[in-house]
């Protein structure tokens, strides 16, 4: 999997790509932390899922990882771009309610 | 119609979770299923073999069997592995238990597997491995 991102408008904007489990987050793990921690002068944080072909729970656990740290900075998390591949995953575990939909 | 059956063993590494769900959706194909089903199986399938790599050799490299028949429109799989095993199955299964908070497991696994397929049955002991079985009706009727 793989992570872009961009900071416009004062909301820092992060896309993933590719599959999500286990194997995969391990990477990203920390490429997310250093972008998150090297901007935290956004007002918005927004995880964009919508390149994410699979997920499973390894990806509940790395979005809340990175919430918690997000949320240290008082700014607050969205995600944006659910699918098929994420949308049933993320509601089972409750995500939406302390992470909403843009 | 002769049910259909394939065996599928494979060290506990980490790459192999894609490889498994891979396969399995390969074999599910036979059965037509949805995207929407065919998803629910690949995250049901990689969440017990997670398990296996993660909790039941968490130490060490182990091996993970999938066995899996077609038998009509329903799906039957079962995952094994000789790992550590679950001391107290009720307690594993709960939503959020977890035994490994600080490496950011979500503790969802089971309830995924639970909600995601039609039937989920957990068979462990301490020592003794790990054997999981599920099964995913296929529903014939798409409207």
């Amino acid at each position: 999997m793989n992570i872009k991102f961009k900071n416009q408008l004062e909301t820092l904007t992060l896309y993933v790509y590719g599959e999500l489990d286990e194997y995969s987050s391990s990477n990203v793990k920390n490429i997310m932390d250093k972008v998150i921690l090297s901007n935290t002068n956004c007002k918005k944080v927004v995880f964009d899922l919508s390149g994410v072909t699979f997920m499973d729970s390894t990806g509940i656990g790395l979005l809340i990882g990175r919430y918690k740290i997000v949320k240290k900075f008082n700014i607050p998390v969205y995600i944006s771009g659910t699918t098929l591949a994420t949308e049933k995953v993320l509601q089972l575990a409750g995500i939406f309610s302390i992470m909403p939909k843009l | 119609m002769e049910n259909n059956r394939m065996t599928l063993t494979f060290k506990s590494l980490s790459e192999n979770e894609s490889f498994a769900r891979g396969v399995i959706s390969c074999f599910a194909l036979k059965l037509n299923p949805s995207l929407s089903e065919l998803s629910d199986i690949k995250t049901a399938v990689s969440e017990a073999v997670t398990n296996c790599i993660v909790h039941g050799y968490s130490d060490k490299i182990g091996i993970i069997t999938i066995d899996s028949e077609i038998e009509d429109n329903v799906l039957h799989i079962n995952i094994s592995d000789d790992g550590v095993g679950i001391e107290d199955v009720e307690k594993a299964t709960q939503p959020f238990f977890t035994t490994k908070p600080d490496d950011e497991r979500s503790g969802m696994g089971f309830t995924i597997m639970k909600s995601f397929m039609d039937d989920v049955v957990v068979k462990s002991e301490k020592g003794s491995g790990t054997k999981i079985y599920m099964k995913k009706i296929i529903k014939t009727d798409k409207n």
